[in-house]
């Protein structure tokens, strides 16, 4: 299975590369950028994007947008990793295209059970 | 490892401003027990030490705390696999089978803090909210310690409790925003009844159940009491329907009077016809 982390944040990208691993990921990328996240996109897509909210230059929600304007990327499961909590924030990312939402700080077993919820809705 | 009251009072106030957890003043044991093995495992000598680090900015390391100090909370959606058996056998067998009287009685036994008999009722609602309107669907959650029934029945979650489990769509649709957590709607109170139960002494008169969840409690009792449980079971189910117990507990060998049933990764029980 094939991940990528984008957050502008090191230490950030660090950790949800650990728990994706834990999750079972074999393969996970990670950029600092949206622009960059979409450029990896286009030279093949992975299954599974953790997307910062607060990122210069492109913000994750405008990353999100330009994903679920291709349709060739339907099939990608979208989950926005941000310190946003207001409620208007997770309505705004769900309406974006996000598929999950998650409020950082969170555990591996949040990410775990995000991701079983994921796979069970789409089987 | 022991821990200092200022040393308290940091992790309280770290974990309070990252989770909205509150740590109440008594709670230095629950402290010291999780943070002991991690401040060990990660080479510090003291609790102390570790928590030095928290004021760091060490990213890493204030993971490892809000983990540390999180893990073992009951959770939305637990387990998963019990809940998509409601969605795809249970609930549509019983629908069909008590389409005449049109009532649904469930028990959640050992309710703890309230997300059991919350995500069974977003279930109903989200799959089967069309079929059941019109229907009497009530919930009986019921709980040994108070304490966790008040948590329960006012349904306010802290941000790390609604993050665990809890899908982003029934999140905006089923809680709204209170201060720093998330408080339950209404709507998806008012056919849940807490009350206060001690499962191991003398049942209060209860309905005839048609659905019963009694998942990770039975663990903690001795066999004798769990044979006595299990044969009050037997004589609370309605013939049809279902119970479901934690993935660690079973019936058998201590009590005949059920049938094991597998539902794709759901196991459950139904009394022997």
């Amino acid at each position: 299975m094939r991940a990528m982390v984008v957050d502008d944040s090191k230490p950030m990208r660090t950790i949800l590369k650990r728990l994706l691993s834990e999750c079972g990921y074999a393969e996970i990328l990670e950029v600092g950028t949206g622009r960059e996240a979409l450029d990896v996109m286009h030279a093949g897509a992975p299954e599974l994007v953790l997307v910062d909210w607060n990122m210069p230059e492109m913000s994750g929600i405008e990353f999100v947008s330009a994903v679920r304007a291709n349709p060739e990327w339907n099939d990608v499961t979208l989950m926005m990793i941000t310190t946003e909590t207001a409620i208007d924030k997770v309505q705004e990312a769900l309406a974006a295209g996000a598929d999950e939402y998650v409020m950082k700080p969170f555990t591996k077993e949040v990410l775990f059970d995000k991701l079983e919820i994921r796979k069970s809705s789409r089987a | 490892m022991p821990i200092t009251a200022a040393e308290f009072d940091d992790v309280r106030d770290f974990v309070r401003q990252m989770s909205a957890i509150v740590l109440d003043p008594g709670k230095e044991y629950f402290v010291e027990s999780r943070l002991g093995p991690l401040a060990k495992q990660r080479g510090f000598d003291t609790i102390g030490h570790l928590i030095e680090r928290l004021h760091r900015d060490d990213v890493l390391i204030q993971h490892a705390v809000i983990d540390a100090m999180t893990t073992n909370e009951t959770s939305f959606f637990r387990d998963l696999h019990p809940f998509e058996a409601l969605k795809t056998v249970v609930v549509p067998d019983l629908l069909a089978k008590r389409a005449r009287e049109r009532k649904l009685d469930i028990w959640c036994a050992a309710c703890s803090s309230g997300q059991e008999p919350y995500t069974i009722n977003m279930t109903l609602q989200e799959h089967f909210g069309g079929q059941l309107a019109g229907w009497q669907t009530k919930i009986l959650a019921t709980d040994l310690s108070t304490e966790m029934l008040a948590k329960a029945r006012e349904g306010r979650y802290a941000q790390i409790e609604t993050n665990r489990g809890l899908p982003a769509t029934l999140l905006v649709q089923y809680f709204d925003r209170s201060g720093t957590g998330w408080v339950v709607k209404p709507e998806l109170k008012q056919n849940i009844d807490f009350r206060q139960m001690n499962l191991a002494a003398a049942w209060p008169p209860l309905p005839r159940m048609d659905l019963i969840f009694m998942r990770n409690v039975l663990i903690d009792f001795d066999v004798e009491t769990k044979r006595r449980i299990f044969n009050r079971i037997a004589q609370l189910l309605k013939p049809d329907g279902y119970l479901f117990l934690g993935a660690a507990e079973t019936t058998v060998n201590l009590h005949d009077g059920f049938q094991r049933l597998q539902i794709d990764k759901a196991v459950c029980y139904q009394l022997r016809s």
